[in-house]
């Protein structure tokens, strides 16, 4: 194997795209994705059994292309790479057993990794040099995490997640309160474009004084979204302006995020930060992260959108680091562990 | 050879020679862990088969020209895992893969444990947990060597499983584990006449446990 740019396929599955990316090193080959989200479109969000139906449907074509694409054959791959987790379980076991069939199949090494570390992973496909420590907030459908990232390999700390939904999952639900179709980010920011985010003052979750000193770090959306929820009710008679509502439950969301990324930042004295998870295409989340993080002298990372929604890429990058940092293959006897703790960069690891 | 992989209740992988000989087994019967213990079954039933441990072949090279899946009926989060884990392996090596009814494996066994004797029409009957039964009514082994279906795979809730059987005329087997070896041995005798055992689509026999959402609920002051 080269162990300067090893050729990885990564397998993701651990919520509602099947990704398949491949890699030579830190140079990307292919990121090619089968998203089932139109199938959840109508339950008005991710229902497990339809992503893992749709993955494993998914999985043969999508490694097909992938290969295609990169122009390799699998016989090539110097490694194969998967999401153990954290995710749906059976949507991330559909990508652990067939990442452990084509490893057996090629007789080429398994590397099982941790899927929010993978975002991580991203940034290294930009071709850009990418320095830590940095801060890194994750935020999409399933996850919304705050995480310190001092070494990719070898050391990530999580600061804190959301103690209820994922901000994507909140967005969704708003949109439903609205009477907007799902996906619920982008109908938000589309509705929120022509409304007045300071029109009303909806709550920052755990952002009061006491909460800095047990939870500065962890989120919160239920309290918002029942306050957007309750500011409807009390004023559907004389008509709800749904610009003014999206556009200020948007940036209650925002700001939250934000400022506890940047807190993070300054207390931690990393004067960078990575940004990730699909909720990144949020224009007014980008541009509030950049605008504030210039006024306090922090870096902003933004990998492209490609790269920034779940995606085999990031998997197969974060295995390439890990193999060219001299680690070991992963056992085959791992699982899919829906709560996979974040310092658990690989997973399978022998004692 | 045929590599045979069946995770419709326990895990099971096997190599089947193309002549029906049994080169190697290994079976887990943990009706969860599917996830788990597939990739190291695929590696030990390679090896084993290479090493000739079973005695049905000298040692030496495996070479695994075909890879047979049960498709259920069976719980679906451990069914996929060995669907998934045949399907990536025969794209790892170019090679087809064909499709088992999982019951029809478990009605082969049936049959080949009594091949002389003249068996009545019998049922395999398997867990569908939430109180169901799987079951699949078979009558006999056809010209091709195959057990012939005559009902099913259907789902019956427990309570009625005796009921429906007996309106069906079929003795009731109860499954407990699919052996793989069948799965590539009813797979091998298909595959030699050209027939089709089983679609591309898992057996579910259920939709997905879905609830279409209702309007907000109101949260009140
Ligand atoms: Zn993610």
């Amino acid at each position: 194997m080269s162990d300067a740019a090893p050729l990885v396929l990564g397998i993701e599955t651990s919520c509602d795209e099947t990704g398949i990316g491949i890699v030579r090193g830190r140079t990307l080959l292919s990121n090619t994705i089968a998203s089932s989200m139109d199938e959840h479109a109508r339950y008005g969000g991710v229902v497990p059994e339809v992503a893992a139906r749709a993955h494993l449907e998914a999985l043969q074509p999508a490694i097909e292309a992938a290969v295609a694409e990169a122009g390799i054959r699998l016989d090539e791959l110097d490694a194969v790479a998967v999401t153990s987790g954290p995710g749906l379980a059976g949507a991330l076991m559909v990508g652990v057993g067939a990442a452990k069939g084509l490893s057996v199949s090629l007789g080429k090494p398994l590397y099982a990794v941790n899927h929010l570390v993978g975002h991580i992973a991203a940034d290294l496909l930009t071709g850009d040099d990418v320095e830590y420590p940095t801060v890194a907030l994750l935020v999409s459908g399933g996850h919304t995490s705050l995480l310190l990232v001092r070494d990719l390999v070898t050391d990530v700390e999580m600061l804190g997640e959301t103690m209820d939904d994922a901000a994507g999952e909140a967005f969704d639900k708003i949109a439903r309160i609205l009477g907007l179709p799902y996906p619920g980010g982008p109908e938000i920011d589309r509705v929120a474009a022509s409304g007045d985010r300071d029109a009303i003052r909806f709550p920052r979750g755990l952002s009061r004084a006491s909460d800095m000193a047990t939870r500065r770090y962890d989120f919160s959306f239920s309290g918002v979204k029942t306050a957007v929820a309750r500011w409807v009710e009390q004023h559907e008679d004389e008509g709800v302006d749904i610009a003014d509502v999206a556009a200020s439950f948007r940036e209650a969301v925002v700001d939250v995020l934000v400022t506890k990324a940047l807190d993070a930042c300054a207390r931690h004295d990393v004067p960078r930060l990575l940004l990730g998870g699909g909720v990144i295409a949020n224009r007014r989340l980008r541009d509030v992260a950049l605008e504030r993080a210039a006024a306090a002298g922090v870096a902003v990372r933004i990998p492209p959108l490609s790269l920034c929604t779940d995606n085999g890429a990031m998997i197969a990058a974060l295995a390439s680091e890990l193999i060219r940092s001299g680690r070991p293959e992963s056992t085959l006897d791992f699982g899919a562990d829906s709560t996979l703790p974040v310092t658990e960069i690989q997973v399978g690891v022998g004692e | 050879m045929i590599l045979g992989i069946d995770t419709s209740l326990g895990t099971s992988v096997a190599v089947v020679g193309s002549d029906g000989v049994v080169h190697a087994e290994v079976s887990r019967a943990d009706p969860l862990g599917h996830a788990e213990v597939i990739g190291t079954l695929i590696e030990t039933a390679l090896a084993n088969a290479a090493d000739g441990t079973t005695g049905a072949g000298a040692p030496g090279p495996i070479e695994v020209t075909h890879v047979a899946v049960g498709m259920g009926p069976g719980p679906f989060t451990g069914l996929r895992v060995g669907i998934a884990a045949a399907r990536a392996f025969a794209l790892g090596r170019g090679l087809p893969v064909i499709a088992v009814p999982s019951h029809d494996a478990a009605a082969l066994a049936v049959v080949l444990a009594a091949p002389f004797a003249d068996a009545p029409r019998f049922a395999v009957v398997t867990d569908a947990r939430r109180r169901e039964f799987a079951f699949s009514v078979y009558d006999g082994l056809d010209d091709d060597a195959l057990p012939i279906r005559v009902a099913g795979p259907s789902l019956t809730p427990r309570d009625h499983t005796d009921a429906a059987l007996a309106a069906l005329g079929a003795e009731r087997r109860d499954t407990t584990a699919i052996s793989a070896a069948m799965i590539g041995l009813a797979a091998g005798r298909a595959h030699a006449v050209g027939r089709v055992l089983s679609g591309p689509e898992p057996l579910y026999l259920r939709p997905p446990d879905v609830t279409l959402p209702t309007a907000p609920k109101r949260v009140g002051t």
